[in-house]
């Protein structure tokens, strides 16, 4: 198994956001995670990237077979960990083909690898960038500055498709997209998606899962995954909204 | 946000240890300490200067025992007890130094050592340098492809005896001795520095560069450095400068005089780094300094560019007297300060032509326990129509121990001119730090990468033999200063 959550409780400045939560991603599944605002969705992405500030007071988080509950968040990256922000920052100044290749280079280093050759790198951020249709005038741009909303999502999967994770988790990548850049969005996810890695796509709406089609669909509530199920589930839900989650949980 | 964690971990602070503290052992030649006129006198013979030099010297002297050491900054800078320095000290000498064979082994090491190879043969970029060790030039590179061009670049002391009349005719025209009180006295005492001139139409081919080494203990450093572009000339010079590690404060004073006449272009840029002392703010150095430009001819323009890292306490503003019509002049500044540091620098800019134009970009970063502050001042005369300045002044905390403060004066004398400023403070965030973490980017690179950008506006206006040196110790010198 390449991610599994055992009993995670979360906690943010004392209060228990995550309450027991488990979830187990095989290589080469696509898990989608539903539900209401307030749920700990982005704090079930903050752990498993290592973000300072949420306290892990019970569980285990094992990836590729090591429990990395107390590994810094660089570190976890490195191990091949992606989060693509749901709202990514601004770095004035630092172009994101800089920050690309330093991004690399710490792989690369981590990995006792030497520095990517420059016309490597060139040619893979071409590559990568046609992928997710960004235009070349974007590299040179600073990071996330002044981008609007669909480019910071496209940065993102750009950024995912450079540093090619094994363990890619979407966070609210669909908020704020319009229908063509949902689609783009999509089809770099698809694109990059392999037998031997996985994706967790959070998500509030089902819209997403029209053009990422998960394996698998968990219903979140109260700091837990109260409900599992396929693709249908998401539809389920659609239909019937998150009231029935709740009062089959009362 | 919780900054709990964030400040354990500036508690934990493991700073980098100073690359350039070491001491070269090499026999020097003292004056006696402390400071009269039989000390000025002394120095003076010991450079055998001509009458009016001394009598330019006693001068400033007898004006300096009438000033008072100024307070005004925002520095915590003690009473300086002036009888307890050592005014001259130079490593002593071999007979004249024209080839590197007659140079001491020992200061050679010392200056490669610091990255500074003074063999010609073994510099590959266009810089030539003149090397400063405390009190003395100990050689001057390139001097020879130079002289073809007409240019002088020397020693401050050889320019004295052999161009004395250009030296006499601008020493102290833009920073007189009676300017204030780090000026007189280093009138009164200084030792060595560069001359640089620059013969009409003359666009100097090489970079070139003083690099200032204290190496002595308990004396001051007082170099002097003179450009003079004539019309039409162009030249880009460069200054860098570091000290041993040691328990004591060191005085450095120092002045630079800039003129650039009609159609003339200096650029100069400093990275300084001095001594900053220990974590716990124990030793460095005070760099007290004036540094001026005088455009005199119309045209003409002059751009300071600096990267402050250095220095227990800095006390610098760099300006320009913008006199020439249609003069331009230029501040770019990057002033990092960590542990106990303070920096109260800047600079100013005073308009007396007509359409005279400045730019002031400034970028404080504080971290640690330190104290950075701007301060400047833009003055447009009556006279100086249609005067344009722009002022752009951003602090960057990081942590919440340190302070930054912006100290804007602006004196406006007519209704033509048009004078903007714009001002920020802002944290490096723990979601900017994270971001980068996520991408797999260790915590101090991520800093490096964030100071970089942030000071990017004015990096980029170095040379590039500097841009990269620069870069490397903006993120040296907040290494382990935020987590």
């Amino acid at each position: 198994m390449l991610l599994n959550i055992k009993n995670l409780h979360v906690s943010i400045g004392g209060k228990e956001i995550l309450k027991g939560l488990n979830l187990g991603v095989n290589e080469g599944e696509i898990h989608a995670i539903m539900g209401p605002n307030g749920t700990g969705k982005s704090t079930l992405a903050a752990a498993i990237t290592g973000r300072e500030g949420y306290e892990i007071t019970e569980g285990e988080i094992w990836y590729k077979g090591k429990n990395i509950v107390g590994m810094s968040p660089d570190d976890r990256a490195n191990e091949g960990i992606f989060l693509s922000f749901q709202y990514p920052v601004e770095i004035p100044g630092v172009s994101i083909q800089n920050f690309m290749r330093t991004a690399i280079n710490a792989k690369r280093e981590y990995n006792g690898q030497a520095p990517i050759p420059t016309v490597d790198f060139l040619k893979m951020m071409k590559e990568k960038q046609a992928m997710v249709e960004i235009t070349e005038k974007l590299q040179n741009r600073f990071v996330n500055v002044g981008f609007s909303g669909g480019e910071k999502k496209k940065n993102e999967i750009f950024q995912m498709a450079m540093l090619e994770p094994s363990l890619a988790i979407l966070d609210e990548t669909d908020s704020g997209l319009d229908i063509d850049a949902l689609r783009i969005v999509a089809n770099g996810v698809n694109h990059l998606h392999r037998p031997d890695n996985a994706f967790v796509v959070i998500t509030h709406y089902q819209r997403l899962l029209d053009y990422i089609v998960p394996d698998f669909v968990h219903v979140m509530y109260d700091g837990r995954i109260v409900k599992s199920g396929g693709k249908n589930l998401a539809l389920e839900l659609e239909e019937k909204g998150y009231e029935w989650i709740k009062e089959s949980n009362l | 946000m919780d900054t709990a964690p964030q400040n354990n971990i500036i508690n934990e602070v493991t700073n980098k240890e100073y690359e350039y503290g070491f001491v070269t052992d090499i026999e020097t030649d003292f004056v006696p300490k402390g400071l009269n006129e039989d000390i000025v006198r002394l120095i003076s013979r010991k450079k055998e200067e001509p009458e009016w030099l001394l009598d330019f010297r006693l001068k400033a002297f007898r004006h300096w025992l009438t000033l008072k050491q100024p307070n005004w900054g925002h520095l915590h800078l003690p009473q300086i007890d002036y009888q307890d320095i050592i005014y001259y000290a130079a490593p002593k000498k071999r007979s004249e130094k024209q080839s590197l064979d007659e140079v001491d082994p020992e200061l050679l090491a010392t200056f490669d050592k610091l990255g500074i190879s003074l063999d010609e043969q073994k510099r590959l970029s266009g810089v030539a340098v003149d090397a400063v060790m405390d009190s003395t030039s100990v050689k001057t590179t390139f001097q020879d492809t130079l002289s073809k061009h007409g240019i002088i670049f020397m020693s401050f002391s050889e320019a004295v005896k052999n161009h004395p009349d250009l030296v006499r005719k601008h020493l102290g025209t833009v920073v007189p001795y009676t300017d204030n009180f780090f000026a007189a006295l280093n009138s009164a005492v200084f030792s060595d520095g560069s001359f640089c001139y620059i013969p009409k139409g003359v666009r100097c081919p090489l970079e070139l560069s003083t690099y200032f080494r204290i190496n002595a203990a308990n004396t001051g450093q007082f170099e002097r450095t003179l450009i003079v572009a004539e019309e039409g000339a162009y030249v880009s010079y460069m200054e860098g400068c570091t000290a041993p590690q040691r328990d004591e404060n060191q005085l450095h004073a120092a002045i630079v005089e800039i003129i650039a006449e009609t159609d003339a272009e200096v650029k100069y840029s400093t990275v300084q780094n001095w001594y900053p002392g220990d974590k716990n703010g124990k030793g460095g150095v005070y760099n007290l300094v004036t540094k001026r430009g005088l455009c005199r001819g119309d045209r003409s323009k002059i751009s300071w560019t600096q990267v402050e890292t250095g220095s227990a306490i800095t006390w610098k503003y760099p300006g320009c007297i913008l006199k020439g019509d249609h003069s331009v002049g230029e501040f770019y500044s990057v002033a990092v300060t960590n542990n106990y540091q303070e920096a109260d620098t800047g600079t100013k800019m005073i308009h007396l032509g007509k359409n005279t134009r400045s730019t002031i970009i400034s970028k404080g970063i504080s971290s640690g326990h330190s104290q950075n502050s701007y301060r400047g001042l833009v003055r447009v005369a009556p006279n100086a129509i249609n005067a344009r300045n722009y002022s752009q002044c951003d602090s960057l905390l990081l942590g919440d121990q340190c302070g930054a403060h912006t100290w804007p004066y602006v004196q406006c004398g007519n209704e033509s001119s048009i004078l903007e400023h714009e001002a920020t403070t802002s944290k490096i965030s723990e979601d900017q730090l994270f971001y980068c973490q996520q991408r797999g980017i260790p915590t101090e690179k991520a800093i490096g990468l964030i100071v970089n950008g942030y000071a990017k506006d004015v990096l980029n206006k170095l040379p590039m033999e500097f841009a990269v040196e620069a870069q490397k110790l903006l993120s040296i010198t907040l290494e382990g200063s935020v987590g």
